[in-house]
């Protein structure tokens, strides 16, 4: 039996045991830092971090020829105090709902006028994705313009002080969802998947990827910088203020996310699934909610295992749905992607 | 050349004769007929290096326009009524980034009850959007406007919507010259933006300004739409000496001097409004006209310069402010401080209600005979027996619940 030496752990900056080709972004002294510090973010940020790191591939990966645009958000507004601004990128804010618009705007300008070796990335959080944005954003798919559109999913709308987002999940305690009277949270509603959203509009590409794993998220990213049309990628960015997380567990609440089946990681290219980041080992949802003081509700007193078991049901369906376990010994562990047969897409 | 065309499609051929690099559009009557010709101008290759973004909406129209301007490209869109408000998030937005887009609004009322046809409530509704807006009073003037708006927008650096009556104007058949490719290319030089995303020389656009800085921001804003007053008459001038056509500037006064009345109104009423003048004048009435080719920014001191000594004055207003009154006779009365004019402020053609000779010439008797309030907006189309009726049903209906 051959032994494989797996990489465990963040696959963070500098891993020597990695190819130099295979090394992230960020391990590079000669990286170009398109965020630097000085911004304004709460400590242990999600969305700073992913924001870094998407930028930074994106940036190398365009050899620095790279427009941003960027919704209203926690991110536009602690990266931009003026007279101050964190961005070495050309970067460009309009308002809430239209960054995907104004992507396709700055790209089809680019191209009328022979300059499009320059590259576009728009960025949103989740309300600026899923709810307000998503007008803006399905046309932008359907036209295929050539734009790489990320969304930093921090599940709310954090900006104006943590409201329920389309991206809220259920139970989750928000500044419009508290569990008061006989409230569990947010409520049960069908959920939205911006990522099969983008699938159904069958686009070159479709990534989900969180902060826990900055290499798989670096690799996608140059990936789709490696395609052109539209292209979206979901970050999954636990947010300290509004999650109740400690700002030191960012990382790991991120990984609890994944490994629990709450957070698929997959890719997906002209509306089917290619690939999906297994798990080694499923692990029980509670052990994701308990840190985050949004779900505290569901642990204080008696507890309510039924709406913990509800979402555990939410998990193990994503589990089968796209194939997240690895069966065999031999599977490739998280953070390595592995091939499974494309899966059919479920006709409504 | 002079041809028999379309309004709609003499503007856009106008527009495409000023090289668009991005047209970004989303139908609307009664725009519809201009974004329709540009596409197959566009498709037909009639227009090098042209993106047409067919956007979802009248916002992502905007915005694909802020994200070209942004992007150092001359950016064009076209709309109306309820796609004007639809877009009203990104107007100030585009305004407050200095970015020189150019729009038609093929002017129609705002619903409800949804009607498409002509009035000017659209646009005034975005007085304050902080846009320069200049309004046609012809076809001829329509496509000459559009000439001197790019200039104008690029020179400023600033957004201008170019005001055409919708339908009255957009659908209406007439002999236009449409500038020549050459000449057009002689007096709109390529653009050169500002500043623009560049990634050689990063620069940040769209940041958060607090407190500190906010109002310094508005003022420069403001005095830069001020100073626009000078551009509109300076690009008006070259445009008659290149063109050979008195079209756009400030203000158009005819056969003002010694009247006792003077009319003021904007759009394709002046054609109108001319004429019953002309044939007032030659009956020995001393009326005139004063005709706002540019609302905003309000040329404050052009106003009281024609209507400074006049004894009255009756505003034509094709919009209303619903409970305040007048929107562009308010302009006119701030124009006129401390004097002695009076001013009658007049509702006439809403919702496309024609605005005719027959009904101006009866509006000027009245005033001189003393039958128009100058206190309160008067309703001079109004079938004031439908209305009673109405008032009165209401009024029977609150009586049976008391
Ligand atoms: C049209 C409009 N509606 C509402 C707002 C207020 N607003 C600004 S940011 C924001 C929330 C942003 O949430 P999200 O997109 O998830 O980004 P986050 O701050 O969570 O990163 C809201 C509601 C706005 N700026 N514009
Ligand atoms: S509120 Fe959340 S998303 Fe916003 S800066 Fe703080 S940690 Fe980041
Ligand atoms: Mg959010």
């Amino acid at each position: 039996m051959t032994t494989t030496l797996y990489q465990i752990g963040t696959f963070a900056a500098g891993n020597r045991l990695l190819a130099p080709e295979q090394r992230a972004v960020q391990s590079s002294t000669e990286r170009g830092n398109a965020i630097t510090s000085g911004h304004r973010a709460c400590r242990g940020c999600g969305e700073a971090l992913a924001a870094r790191v998407v930028l930074d591939a994106a940036s190398r990966a365009s050899s620095g020829r790279m427009v941003t645009v960027n919704a209203t958000g926690c991110l536009e507004v602690f990266s931009t105090p003026y007279p101050e601004s964190a961005w070495q990128v050309p970067w460009l804010h309009s308002l809430f709902g239209n960054a995907a618009a104004v992507a396709s705007g700055v790209s089809a300008a680019l191209r009328a006028t022979g300059r499009d070796d320059i590259r576009v990335v728009a960025q949103a959080g989740d309300g600026g994705t899923v709810d307000i944005g998503m007008g803006c954003l399905s046309g932008m798919f359907e036209r295929n313009d050539d734009v790489l559109f990320v969304c930093y999913d921090n599940q709310g709308y954090m900006n104006t002080g943590v409201q329920r987002s389309g991206a809220t999940p259920p139970a989750a305690s928000t500044a419009t969802t508290r569990p008061v009277g006989t409230s569990v949270g947010n409520a049960f509603g069908t959920g939205k998947s911006l990522p099969l959203i983008a699938m159904a509009h069958e686009i070159p590409y479709v990534a989900t990827a969180t902060v826990a794993d900055l290499h798989d998220l670096e690799a996608k990213v140059v990936t789709a910088m490696s395609m052109h049309g539209a292209r979206y990628i979901h970050v999954l960015v636990p947010c300290p203020l509004g999650w109740g997380s400690a700002s030191a567990e960012t990382i790991r609440v991120a990984r609890l996310a994944v490994q629990s089946g709450l957070f698929p990681v997959f890719e997906a290219r002209e509306g089917a699934v290619t690939a999906a980041m297994t798990i080694r080992a499923q692990v029980p949802v509670e052990d994701y909610l308990r840190p985050q003081t949004r779900f505290d509700h569901l642990f204080r007193g008696d507890g309510r295992p039924d709406v913990v078991a509800a979402l555990q049901e939410r998990a193990d369906r994503n589990i089968a749905r796209f194939g997240l376990l690895a069966e065999q010994p031999d599977n490739p562990p998280d953070g390595r992607p592995q091939d499974p047969a494309p899966l059919e897409k479920e006709t409504p | 050349m002079l041809r028999q065309l379309e309004g709609s499609r003499a503007v856009a051929e106008t527009v495409a004769r000023c090289r668009p690099a991005v047209v970004a559009a989303y139908p609307i009557s009664p725009q519809t007929h201009i974004v329709e010709a540009l596409a197959d101008l566009v498709t037909a290759g009639e227009l090098a290096s042209c993106e047409y973004l067919m956007v979802e909406s009248e916002f992502g129209a905007m915005s694909a326009c802020i994200g070209a301007s942004a992007a150092g490209a001359r950016a064009y869109t076209a709309s109306a009524s309820q796609g004007l408000l639809f877009m009203a998030e990104a107007l100030p937005n585009a305004s407050g980034l200095s970015l020189p887009i150019v729009m038609t609004v093929a002017n129609r009322a705002l619903g409800a009850p949804i009607n498409i046809w002509n009035d000017h409530s659209d646009a005034l509704s975005q007085r304050d959007a902080g846009w320069v807006q200049l309004f046609a009073a012809s076809n001829q003037e329509a496509v000459d406007l559009h000439v001197q708006a790019f200039a104008l927008a690029e020179r400023l650096s600033l957004p201008v919507m170019v005001n055409m009556d919708g339908f009255v104007l957009t659908h209406a058949m007439e002999e236009v010259d449409v500038p020549e490719q050459d000449d057009v290319d002689a007096f709109l030089p390529p653009f050169q933006p500002r500043q623009w995303l560049d990634p050689d020389d990063p620069v940040t656009i769209g940041a958060m300004v607090g407190p500190g800085a906010f109002t310094e921001v508005k003022y420069l804003m403001a005095d830069r739409q001020i100073r626009a007053l000078d551009t509109v008459t300076e690009v008006a001038a070259e445009f008659r000496a290149a063109f050979g056509r008195d079209s756009g500037g400030l203000v158009r006064p005819y056969r003002t001097d010694d009247a006792e009345v003077v009319l003021v109104a904007m759009g394709s009423t002046l054609g109108s409004a001319t004429d019953v003048v002309d044939d007032l004048r030659a009956e020995g009435v001393a009326v005139g006209l004063l005709g706002i080719g540019c609302y905003r920014p309000w040329p404050y001191d052009e106003v009281r310069a024609v209507l400074g000594g006049v004894p009255r004055v009756v505003v034509v207003n094709r919009a209303i402010a619903v409970g305040a009154g007048s929107v562009l006779g308010r302009d006119v009365r701030l124009s006129l401080p401390g004097g002695t004019t009076v001013v009658h402020d007049v509702v006439l053609g809403l919702g496309g209600r024609p605005v005719t000779r027959a009904g101006l010439r009866e509006l000027v008797l009245d005033v001189l005979a003393g039958q128009v309030p100058d206190e309160t907006l008067h309703f001079a189309d109004l079938d004031r027996e439908a209305v009673h009726r109405e008032l009165a049903r209401e009024a029977a209906l609150e009586e049976a619940a008391r």
